[in-house]
């Protein structure tokens, strides 16, 4: 009734290709905009910021990224952690190095220092597949790490082998060191998601996704109707490493403030980040979103019901996650196998037709 | 013979052993994905709920102990008995195939032509259970695995080479342990080879290796197989569990050896026994070999990450491994 469209009125190809076709998913979109940007900014607090927005942003973009590669692309990577230290390591060299410049710069620039090293590592994709590649993608992932871990150049000398996220400010506010507000970090956070979230769904579903999508479903086909395997790989790595170099940067430079590559982007943030992915959808931005809100939010309220309400101990309750996520990992991959996207598809499905099904 | 010279020999004996061991755990994926497409990423987290269950068994735990003194406020913690080594092993095996029929029932049987992916997934959603399940049974501090192994580095070994260098040789260091998981591995691979090659279970779980529709259509119960290749890659995951948590205590970092199994994989072949074992052995060398000599121009550490370069750079000649089947695509 509400949510529909009472028939095929498109009279034009801008209507026919618009991102949301039905006016209520339109209305819904900028709603929830406007909610992001203008109410939440005013009511939000430290607590809120640092154990749920702020992460659940950053890894939005991460899984937007892991999903463009392996949802769009079907190329399996386990090298996410690997990329977003390339991310947050690139950040850190030019916050040093070029103090002047705005941090939006570096972030940025940060993202396609990443495009450049993923694209370098998804040459061997051009040779092997499957689970072949998804192994080798762990030598980025390994490989990266020890690089950032022993190379002392890459986090100035400093003693303690961390890097520290200097004071940097936009418009004169703060948005990383110690003395930012929660608002400001939630803002840029939210400004970067919107700008990957736009790009990527834009990116998708024009002839360069279309590509991506090609070679996912069969590639020797797309090979055969004038699709470039070698263009089309290699874009998807190097799109996917960019978004993946954002969140990076910005896990590093506003959300945690002080990194070490072992602990911040071992391989416990890749499958964190291909968990989100294939919880959210594979080959869907909302699913990316979506996946990654979950996960983000679970922990948080498993800590609270059980730490807090009935008192366990911090450690079993951890332990207790673990075997939550596990069972609900196996339970959605039997029960929806194409993730929360899928549910939220049906439920338009539904929607569009109701009240009268036939 | 320069001293220079042996050790590099002795690296290489060293190296070798360490391969025996990474070619256990890469055996328990190369036994199920062969017999059912899965990759089974959970075999790393098996060894150490393998290992954590005969502990547990041989002490006497209560399992979920800390569990039910958090929830009921009770205090229990042993039964009060010590179980001898050679029934805990046995008792960890039930476990092992308990755990085989269940996975089978509850998660992979629903999950019967779902694309190889997703069957990934599901096996580190399992391995992240297995973990959480693991410390929750028997606690998740260090526990050390009381076998009665031989520890050590051998002196017979080490006197009988000492006269091949000079003075400023003194002989091979080899680990008695080391030699010990050799030696099992030798055995269990031989009666892995013997099972699949003699047996009426092992020659059906060889036909569904190959096709399973054709050994389905031959009355072979896929259901059955299924059980039975997990309930094996449960045994050769204890053996390695054993073997690695006597070298460096039963704790979490034992189920990191599943990512050290997966490069010796790309190496030999997903499909390959003979494959993972060669495989395990080259990687074994060549870490060694490598840290021994290039390590310390780079600032050590590198085994983590050479073997995946090692197997990246290989795959890249040869990308179905070195005794992979070819993989043949049609459109």
């Amino acid at each position: 009734m509400l949510y529909r469209e009472a028939g095929d009125f498109k009279t034009s190809y801008p209507d026919d290709s618009q991102t949301f076709p039905i006016a209520f998913d339109r209305w819904r979109y900028w709603a929830v905009l406007a909610i992001a940007f203008l109410v939440i900014p005013f009511v939000i607090n430290d607590y809120w910021a640092s154990s749920l927005m702020v992460p659940f942003l950053i890894y939005a973009i991460a899984a937007i990224g892991l999903n463009i590669l392996t949802g769009y692309c079907g190329q399996v990577s386990l090298g996410t952690g690997g990329f977003m230290a390339v991310g947050a390591y690139a950040c850190y060299k030019l916050m040093t190095a070029f103090p002047d410049v705005n941090i939006v710069f570096h972030v940025l620039l940060a993202g396609g220092i990443t495009a450049a090293v993923g694209a370098a590592f998804g040459l061997p994709s051009l040779r092997i597949k499957g689970f072949y590649l998804a192994v080798a993608t762990l030598a980025a992932q390994f490989f990266l790490v020890w690089l950032f871990n022993k190379v002392a150049w890459f986090y100035n000398y400093s003693a303690s082998g961390q890097i520290n996220a200097p004071e940097r400010f936009i418009f004169g506010t703060a948005v990383t060191g110690p003395s930012a507000p929660a608002w400001a970090q939630y803002l840029v956070c939210l400004v970067f998601v919107t700008f990957c979230a736009v790009l990527a769904r834009n990116l998708t579903r024009g002839s360069l996704g279309r590509s991506w999508m090609a070679i996912r479903d069969m590639d020797i086909a797309a090979e055969i109707i004038g699709v470039n395997p070698l263009k089309a790989k290699l874009t998807a790595f190097a799109v996917s490493s960019f978004f993946i170099g954002i969140s990076g940067a910005l896990f590093f430079a506003v959300y945690l403030g002080a990194v070490e590559a072992g602990d911040s982007f071992g391989i416990t943030k890749s499958f964190l980040v291909l968990f989100m992915v294939i919880l959210g959808g594979l080959g869907s931005i909302f699913g990316s979103f979506a996946g990654a809100a979950f996960l983000v939010i679970l922990p948080v309220f498993l800590k609270i019901i059980g730490v807090d309400v009935l008192g366990w101990p911090t450690e079993m309750v951890a332990h207790l996650q673990l075997v939550i996520v596990g069972a609900l990992i196996m339970f959605f991959l039997i029960k929806e196998p194409h993730g929360l996207a899928q549910l939220w598809r049906l439920a338009k499905e539904k929607l569009r037709l109701w009240p009268f099904p036939y | 013979m320069s001293a220079d010279f042996l050790y590099g020999i002795e690296v290489i004996i060293n190296g070798l052993m360490a391969g025996v061991l990474y070619a256990l755990v890469a055996l328990g994926f190369v036994l199920i994905f062969k017999a059912s497409g899965i990759f089974n990423y959970a075999q790393g987290v098996m060894a150490l709920f393998a290992a954590l269950t005969l502990v547990g068994v041989m002490e006497g735990q209560v399992p979920f102990s800390h569990v039910i003194n958090a929830v009921f406020g009770t205090e229990i913690h042993h039964f009060g008995w010590e179980v001898p080594a050679l029934l805990a092993i046995f008792v960890t095996l039930l476990v092992m195939i308990l755990f085989a029929w269940l996975v089978q029932q509850l998660v992979f049987r629903h999950l019967v032509g779902q694309e190889p992916i997703i069957l990934f997934m599901a096996t580190i959603g399992l391995a992240y259970f297995l973990e959480g399940v693991g410390d929750l049974m028997w606690g998740s501090e260090i526990k050390t695995l009381a076998l009665g192994l031989p520890q050590g580095g051998s002196l017979v070994v080490e006197d009988w080479t000492a006269g091949l260098g000079g003075d400023d040789f003194y002989g091979f260091f080899i680990d008695k342990l080391d030699m010990v998981a050799t030696l099992v591995a030798i055995v269990l691979v031989a009666g892995l080879i013997g099972f699949a090659q003699y047996t009426k279970q092992g020659r059906a779980m060889r036909a569904v290796a190959d096709d399973h529709q054709a050994a389905l259509s031959v009355g072979i119960s896929l259901n059955f197989i299924w059980v039975l290749v997990w309930s094996l890659a449960g045994l050769v995951a204890l053996v390695a569990g054993v073997m690695w948590g006597a070298k460096s205590g039963v704790q979490f970092s034992l189920s990191l050896i599943a990512l050290k199994a997966l490069p010796v994989l790309m190496l030999g072949g997903f499909t390959s026994i003979p494959g993972a074992i060669v495989g395990g052995l080259i990687i074994g060398v060549g870490e060694k070999l490598f840290e021994y000599m290039i390590g310390p121009m780079v600032g050590g550490a590198t085994e983590n990450w050479f073997a995946y370069v090692l197997a990246l750079l290989f795959l890249v000649f040869r990308p179905q491994g070195l005794f992979g089947e070819k993989i043949i695509e049609r459109v």
